[in-house]
């Protein structure tokens, strides 16, 4: 029972003294509320770094210091510094911009960001290659569109996500503004970030008055949000710390089910890391959205371990304590049990694209953006493409959780300019595989410093070779899930894929399968630590048998479980299945 | 070098040499140290006890007038020279006061006796910077008639200057106009100054014994007038093999530095922080092989240089300058051709025009616009420059890194005429300096550019590869724990690509070796800022270290850098210590005279 503090261990969290949690939590605490001296750092002349510790402390204002690693070793011989380089990630609830935002992320892009937008799965931009010199005056060019970059990153919850729906649903519109009331509400409070982006005074207050949720050490670790709009899973509630999934009745939104617990990222060899998927505990009306949120997080910030980092996620917290434990935890907080949860189906997390008349009559189109890069290459000058859109363009424009773009809100007489500008920039797509389109990679080489291998520059290849395989299956109209993450900590959400790569080092992949169409299974290790070539022949000979005994219907992932239970039937489950 | 030249004939005899050259063979550098202290205070001993006849001294000492031996430079060639001249000296029984113009007392002048001076040119026929009080006392109103005063003046200069050899000049005019007699004509020395300044010692020491009426009136050969200093010198150079040979500028640097390492070991090579190196590099092939076609001649063609028989294609490659044009083969290449524009470029017609028309004609360019027939290799090759050895500071300390010497080059390239063109030294490490090839180098010592003591700071201001020496300086004070503070200003064009040996600093900066470091980038997105900008933010610390003591240091860029950084360094002093212009200029100067302020500019 929750009222049993006596009996819990509670030697790893936010009561015990800062000298026995990890530096991490010693830094957060010292750091003056996100301060540290970062201030400082960004005018010192002799690197294009900042201090260790304020790149730690960076990352809650939304920025990754990073480098960039094509060029790490010959600089080294060079005696040069790594050419640093910053990550900035944006702060966009739900994932909706203004034309006139985009018109200005676009500008922004050009000046600072080496010519390149990224969209991300979490549904945000992040600019890359910008330089420390540039940070300031990238986060003051957000600031003048209205948006910013706090939390994007770090100990608090991240950018919440929202459904994208592509039908413009009135239910999607009230969840949509539901995301953003959360986002708002659980926001940082210190004013750390107007003093040193945006140039603002100091203003004396007390410690409470900075951060009256999350105090001086925040949570311990990233924290997820996401809402749902059933049947569409586009935003893998499952692999949510805390998901909504939206309930709605006759007259609309009548409140959610509350899933907890999901996370993607594991550690290699460290067997207490794992991928979750997150468990529904339960119904919530839709008035205690902000209250449940509350209650949730803050069992988080005060159970959650501090002093290892990589057991600090919700997940372990819930997994340490026990579900039932947690679940009393969050009622007591919230002063009422949770209502049983209601029923729902999802029916895939992929994105659909093309036109699609919303309820109000207007169009939205959805777009796929290869690995979510919004960049000008031959024959594809999407970044062009999207400002020409932009410039005319009288609604909104979304960024899908699969990293595509949905231009929402056109009158039936802007369509043709808008089909016009599409095709004209490479952008209308269509002739793209089924799985290519189901597909996601996150950024990884060579501006990720967690990288173990390729991923966005290593997706149009062998998603090539795949289709070539596809190809001779006469499976290449098979909507399958296909991700590709180069370390394991899983920012393409991979272990909710069918078919799914995680880098290990240059050219060696752990290869999943059988994750569920629409994110409600995880998917199975079968190679750890393999080329190219050996991913190929194992997917050669899974298709070559999907193709043949596949159930009428039956997605690849199904079929994957189906032959790996036969295989496995009265074995004890192993670390890796070799199911061919 | 000859043993000959060590031991002339007249100085030892064959048993004597033999003894000599045995004991020479087994003592160690300190051992010889002390062998000539013990001489030395022998021959003092002996001198003292006048008209004893020792077995050092055959003849009585003379009671002969006083010669002194007046440098002044900025890169060590006159001091150099000085020396050997002394050494040569001392040979014909004179004996010679070597002492540098900037720690010169002027007033002395009027106690001199005899005097040779040898001085070089810099920008625009300016004296030496450490040389400029004894230049302003000396063409000043308070100079004094100087009518017992017997003098000679060696000028050090580069012809491709407008303004060749004038301060050597304006010693020799102002000291005859003091009434002073000329021992010896004055002699202009080019880059390739060897052979003029033996000529010139020869002569000036065999009038100089002549009238002390020491020994005997043999003249002096030219090449025996100068002893050899190591084994291996200019004329002699140690093959060092590349160990190392990287570009250290990142991708898309505007630049091309590169870092060189040498491995000097077992070629008796030693050199302190701030000296330089010697690299005799070679012409390209490709660029003799083009001269070679303008000039209608055959790279077989054989000639003789400097008494040494060789092809022409070999002599071009290893022995002359052909890509910069020198004056002396315009005048050469006018009166072979007769060619009118060439003609009234020689002339005093042409004479402001001249050297802008010369930088932007290299050899080869003016033998294409001006062809001659019927040319042969002696003839051609007469009005060119012998190929001179380049210069680097040297980046490296020894106690650092023992048995190695570093080198930061940027090599030099640009269009000219349609045509790549590029700098000796640069291109033949840029493009045949592979790594396991070997360099000829030899040392150049600099005593105008040296670390104070250990507990001393020092302010180091630098643009380009005019950090190399820093990077000395530090790897010295490291190996030697020194304590005084340090502070280093550099200046490049882009931080992200350009910052040289931008690593070592910061790891310097963060153990505490290097206290402070400013840096100015002019070509990053704000521009236009360089090193001396840096000074002026930090004008009232600067003046703060320099009011404590340190000593300072510029190197690098002598026609941009240093005179604004000089000028900066006067307008930091008058501000922070309230001084007039002519205040702080003498504050500086004193600085100068103190040798707490030293250039090494290029």
């Amino acid at each position: 029972m929750a009222g049993d503090d006596a009996l819990l261990d509670r030697s790893r969290d936010i009561s015990q003294p800062l000298d026995r949690l990890s530096a991490d939590e010693r830094l957060k605490k010292s750091s003056d509320y996100l301060r540290g001296t970062i201030a400082t750092g960004l005018i010192d002349r002799i690197t294009g770094a900042v201090a260790t510790d304020d790149t730690r402390l960076m990352k809650i204002h939304g920025m990754y210091q990073q480098d960039d690693r094509d060029l790490r070793d010959e600089r080294r011989r060079q005696k040069l510094e790594p050419a640093y380089r910053f990550m900035i990630r944006v702060r966009l609830p739900g994932g909706v911009c203004t034309p006139e935002q985009w018109l200005k992320l676009d500008s922004l892009a050009r000046a600072h960001g080496g010519g390149s937008l990224r969209l991300t799965s979490r549904q945000t931009f992040q600019f890359h290659w910008v330089l420390k010199e540039d940070v300031r005056a990238t986060i003051q060019g957000l600031h003048e569109a209205l948006l910013d970059t706090v939390a994007a990153c770090g100990d608090v919850s991240r950018n919440v996500m929202c459904a994208s729906d592509p039908q413009d649903s009135a239910l999607h519109a009230e969840v949509a503004a539901a995301a953003r009331q959360v986002s708002d509400h659980y926001m940082p409070r210190t004013r750390a970030y107007h003093e040193i982006w945006y140039g603002e005074e100091k203003v004396a207050s007390s410690g409470a008055e900075q951060e009256p949720f999350y105090g001086a050490t925040y949570l311990p670790r990233k924290f997820k949000i996401g809402f749902v709009v059933p049947p569409s899973n586009d935003i893998d509630v499952y692999t949510q710390d805390l998901g909504f999934i939206a309930i709605a009745g006759p007259d609309g939104l009548e409140g959610y089910n509350v899933a907890i617990g999901g996370g993607m990222g594991r550690t290699d060899n460290e067997p207490t890391t794992y991928p979750r998927l997150a468990d529904v505990i339960g119904y919530i009306p839709k008035d205690r959205l902000v209250a449940a949120t509350g209650a949730v997080m803050s069992v988080q910030r005060d159970y959650g371990n501090r002093l290892e980092r990589n057991r600090a996620r919700f997940k372990y917290t819930i997994d340490d304590k026990g579900l039932g434990w947690i679940k009393a935890a969050i009622e007591a907080r919230l002063g009422a049990p949770l209502e049983p949860a209601r029923p729902f189906h999802f029916t895939s997390n992929g994105d659909s694209f093309g036109w699609r008349e919303t309820q109000s009559g207007r169009f939205n189109c959805t777009l796929f953006v290869e690995s979510g890069r919004l960049a000008n290459r031959p024959g594809r000058a999407w970044l062009d493409g999207m400002r020409e859109i932009a410039r005319v363009h009288r609604g909104q424009i979304r960024v899908t959780p699969n990293q595509n773009l949905i231009v929402a809100g056109v009158a039936a007489e802007d369509r043709p300019a808008i089909e016009a500008l599409l095709a004209e920039h490479g952008l209308a797509g269509g002739l793209e595989s089924a799985i290519r389109r189901n597909s996601i990679a996150c950024v990884a080489l060579p501006t990720c410093g967690l990288a173990m291998a390729e991923a966005e520059r290593y997706l149009p290849d062998i998603l090539a070779r795949i289709e070539a395989i596809l190809a001779a299956q006469g499976l290449l109209g098979e909507p399958i899930t296909f991700r590709i993450s180069g370390c394991p900590n899983g920012c393409s959400r991979p272990y909710v894929a069918e078919i799914a790569l995680t880098g290990r080092a240059p050219g060696k992949y752990n290869l999943y399968l059988g994750g569920g169409f629409h994110g409600e299974r995880l998917a199975r290790m079968v190679r750890e630590n393999v080329g190219e070539s050996e991913v190929l022949s194992v997917l050669e000979a899974l298709l070559g048998r999907y193709a043949a005994e596949r159930l009428p219907g039956e997605r690849l992932g199904d079929f994957v479980e189906r032959i790996s239970y036969l295989a496995s039937a009265s074995q004890v489950p192993a670390r890796i299945t070799p199911i061919i | 070098m000859t043993a000959r030249a060590l031991f002339p004939a007249d100085t030892l005899n064959l048993d004597q040499r033999r003894h000599v050259e045995a004991l020479s063979g087994s003592v160690t550098p300190e051992q010889a140290r002390w062998i000539s202290g013990y001489f030395a205070g022998l021959e003092a001993g002996i001198a003292r006890l006048a008209g004893d006849g020792g077995a050092l001294s055959p003849e009585a000492p003379r009671a002969a007038r006083t010669l002194t031996v007046l440098h002044g430079g900025e890169t060590g060639n006159c001091a150099g020279l000085a020396r050997m001249f002394a050494a040569a000296a001392r040979e014909r029984d004179l004996t010679a006061e070597i002492v540098d113009m900037a720690r010169y007392k002027p007033r002395r002048l009027r106690e001199e006796q005899d005097l040779l001076v040898i001085v070089s040119t810099h920008g625009e026929g300016d004296p030496p910077q450490p040389a400029l009080d004894f230049f302003e006392y000396v063409e000043g109103p308070k100079a004094p008639k100087l009518p017992e005063l017997r003098y000679a003046v060696l000028a050090l200069g580069d012809s491709s200057y407008e303004h060749y050899c004038e301060a050597g000049k304006r010693l020799d005019r102002r000291l005859e106009a003091l009434g002073a007699g000329r021992l010896a004509p004055r002699a202009d020395c080019d880059v390739d100054f060897d052979e003029t300044a033996a000529q010139w010692s020869a002569e000036a020491l065999a009038l100089l014994a002549a009238q002390a009426g020491a020994g005997s009136e043999v003249s002096v050969p030219a090449d025996s007038a100068f002893p050899a200093a190591t084994a291996h010198d200019k004329r002699n150079p140690f093959d060092a093999r590349i160990i190392e040979n990287l570009v250290i500028v990142g991708r898309d640097s505007t630049k091309e530095t590169r870092h060189i390492e040498l491995d000097i070991a077992g070629s008796g090579l030693a050199y302190d922080p701030g000296d330089a190196i010697g690299i005799v590099a070679r012409n390209d092939p490709a660029v003799v092989e083009a001269l070679l076609d303008a000039a209608g001649l055959s790279g077989d063609a054989g000639l003789t240089v400097k008494g040494e028989a060789t092809s022409l294609a070999d002599a071009l490659e290893g022995h002359f300058e052909i890509a910069l044009t020198p004056p002396r083969f315009l005048d050469h290449w006018a009166a072979l051709t007769g060619a009118a524009p060439l003609r009234r470029l020689a002339g005093e017609e042409g004479k402001s025009e001249r050297l802008a028309w010369l930088r932007a004609h290299h050899v080869v360019d003016i033998v294409r616009r001006f062809p001659l027939g019927g040319l042969d290799a002696e003839t051609f090759v007469a009005g060119l420059r012998p190929l001179q050895p380049r210069l680097y500071s040297i980046a490296s300390s020894l106690s650092a890194m023992p048995d190695e010497a570093h080198v930061t080059l940027a090599p030099v390239r640009y269009q000219l005429h349609g045509e790549p063109r590029h700098g000796v030294a640069s291109a033949h490490l840029a493009d045949r300096g592979a790594v396991g090839g070997t360099l000829p180098v030899y040392i150049q010592p600099n005593e105008q550019f040296r670390l104070p003591e250990d507990d001393k700071a020092i302010v180091m201001i630098g643009a380009g590869t005019g950090i190399a020496p820093y990077r000395a300086f530090l790897q010295e004070r490291e190996a030697r724990g020194a304590g005084g503070g340090s502070w280093l200003f550099f200046g490049e064009r882009n931080f992200r690509s350009d910052f040289l040996y931008q690593t070592e600093w910061q790891a310097w900066l963060k153990d505490g070796l290097l206290s402070r470091m400013d840096v100015a980038f002019s070509r990053d997105r704000d521009g236009r800022t360089y090193v001396q900008h840096r000074m002026l933010e930090r004008s009232a610390d600067l003046y703060a270290w320099l009011e404590e003591g340190a000593h300072l240091y510029v190197c690098g860029d002598a026609v941009g850098m240093a005179p604004d950084v000089h000028d900066t360094l006067v307008a930091i002093v008058a501000e922070q210590g309230g001084y007039g212009r002519e205040r702080a200029e003498d504050y500086v100067r004193d600085l100068q005279r103190s040798r707490r302020y030293q250039r090494d500019v290029y």
